[in-house]
Order: C-alpha cells, then structure tokens, then sequence
C-alpha cells in the first residue's frame, strides 16, 4: 500500500460520496429547478474528485508514459469543471423560458 | 509587438501544448506535423480565443484566475457539504426556500461575467440563470444563501479579472 495509492483511494471514495448525495438529492428534493441543484454540484465535484484519483492512481509505477495520461485526466477533469455549470445553466434558463413552475413552500403566498 | 502577433503566438502555443499532450509521439513527423496544423490554426483562428478583448493585458487575468481557483475550489467543497446536510436532512422541505433574485453586477468585461456566473453555479445554494447586460438573475435554495450574493464573490472576482475597478 503505498501513499498513493491511499490518496487515490481517498480521492475516489469523496467522488463516490457525492455522487450517492446527488443522486439522493435528485429523488428527495421537490421540483426541477432543486434537483438541479443537487445534481449541478455534486456531480460536478463528483467526476473531478473520481478523475483526479483515478490520475493518481495511474501514476504508480512512475512512467512519462503515466504522466501523460495523468495529464490528459487532468484536462478531463478541467474541461467537466467548465462544462458542467454552464450546462445547469443552459437547462435552468430554459426550464425558466418554458415556464416550469418553482415549487414554493406551503404557506407563503409569493407571486 | 503588434496584439495581433500576440494572440496568435498565444493562440499557438496553446494549441501546439494541446497537440503534444494528446497525441503523445515525440518523434520528428509527428512534431512537425503538430507545428504546421498549430501554425494554421493560429494564423485563421486566433480571433476565436481572443475576440476583441485584446485591449485588456490577458496573461494578468490568466495570473488571477490561477489566483482565484483555490478559494473556488474551498467554496465548491463548501457548497456540496450543505447540498450533502439538506439532501440527507430527514425533514428536507422545511429547511429549503427556493426563490429567485436579481441583482446588477459592476463587473463590465465578459470573461468577468462569465466566470462570476459560473462560480455562483457552483457555489452554495445558488444557479445562475441568465446573465442580461449587468443583471444577473439567480435561483437560490435558501434564504440565507441568497443574502449574501453578490458581496465577497464579486469583489474576489473583480480583483482577479478587473484590477481597475
């Protein structure tokens, strides 16, 4: 077991924690646009998480080769972290547009 | 050095970091190849990557967005904590609030915008829906999340990418 490896394992595990959490969250929570949330950030911090593991994983037996795959996880990871609010965003806006109604909490009479 | 020459010598050396990274061969045709291809994309296409922003000194930006990352980071990790307490909270419904607010920010450049909208898509509690001009329209989970938009974020933000304001 080597340092890396546990880190790894580490990193991988709070993926795995967050993506459970945001899949919760998709089934719990009331309407759309609180789904969206849960499943926006989690999954975002989710795949970085399990990618960046997966990275230091791969590094093990130290190698040029590993490094570069290294890298291009990396660029996954970079490229998941940009995409993915922009897509919550986008699909937001549009549930907006089309008029899905935000659920509002019992008792509160707010246009 | 003219700013034209600038972005493409910028927009070249991106994408030569980008060839190299994914294609992995380090012998002379492939170099070469990736050269050519670079030196090409860069002369028709650097106009994509640095549209109209030239004005702007851009390696001081890139310095502090690199800068504002890992407070960014520490939010994101915030954010998904309290997703994490309210989805797993047994009465869910009584400590969420959804609502949605505007408020107009004083940020003026795009890449500005863009990366402000992003961070409050990513940070507790909060979507950004639509960013119109200077108004900014955003779905909050909860009362309290939303009382503290724009504050600490948009001055982070701004010393990052508008050092003049």
């Amino acid at each position: 077991m080597t340092v890396l490896s546990i880190l790894a394992m580490v990193l991988v595990t709070l993926g795995l924690f967050f993506f459970t959490v945001g899949t919760i969250g998709i089934l719990r929570l009331p309407d759309f646009y609180t789904r969206l949330h849960a499943a926006g950030k989690c999954d975002t911090l989710a795949a970085v998480l399990v990618i960046v593991g997966v990275a230091v994983y791969n590094l093990q037996p130290f190698s040029f080769g590993a490094l570069l795959v290294s890298g291009k996880l990396m660029l996954i990871a970079g490229f998941v972290f940009v995409t993915s609010p922009t897509a919550t965003h986008a699909i937001t806006e549009a549930a907006l547009v089309l008029g899905v109604k935000p659920w509002q909490r019992k008792g509160k009479n707010r246009p | 050095m003219p700013r034209d020459m600038k972005a493409k010598l910028t927009t070249f050396a991106i994408m030569l970091f980008f060839w190299v990274m994914l294609s992995g061969m380090f012998d002379a045709f492939h170099l070469t190849l990736g050269v050519i291809c670079c030196l090409l994309i860069a002369h028709f296409s650097h106009g994509l990557l640095f549209y109209g922003d030239c004005k702007q000194p851009w390696v001081r930006s890139f310095v502090g967005l690199i800068a504002y990352l890992p407070w960014l980071f520490y939010q994101i990790v915030l954010a998904n904590l309290q997703v994490a307490y309210l989805v797993l909270h047994p009465r869910v419904l009584e400590k969420i609030d959804p609502h949605v607010i505007r408020f107009k920010t004083r940020l003026k450049r795009p890449l500005a915008k863009v990366t402000f909208a992003q961070s409050i898509t990513l940070t507790p509690g909060t979507v950004t829906v639509s960013v119109l001009d200077d108004e900014f329209t955003v779905y909050a989970l909860t009362r309290s999340v939303s009382d503290a938009l724009p504050g600490e974020m948009e001055a982070r933000v701004a010393r990052a990418l508008e050092p003049e304001l």
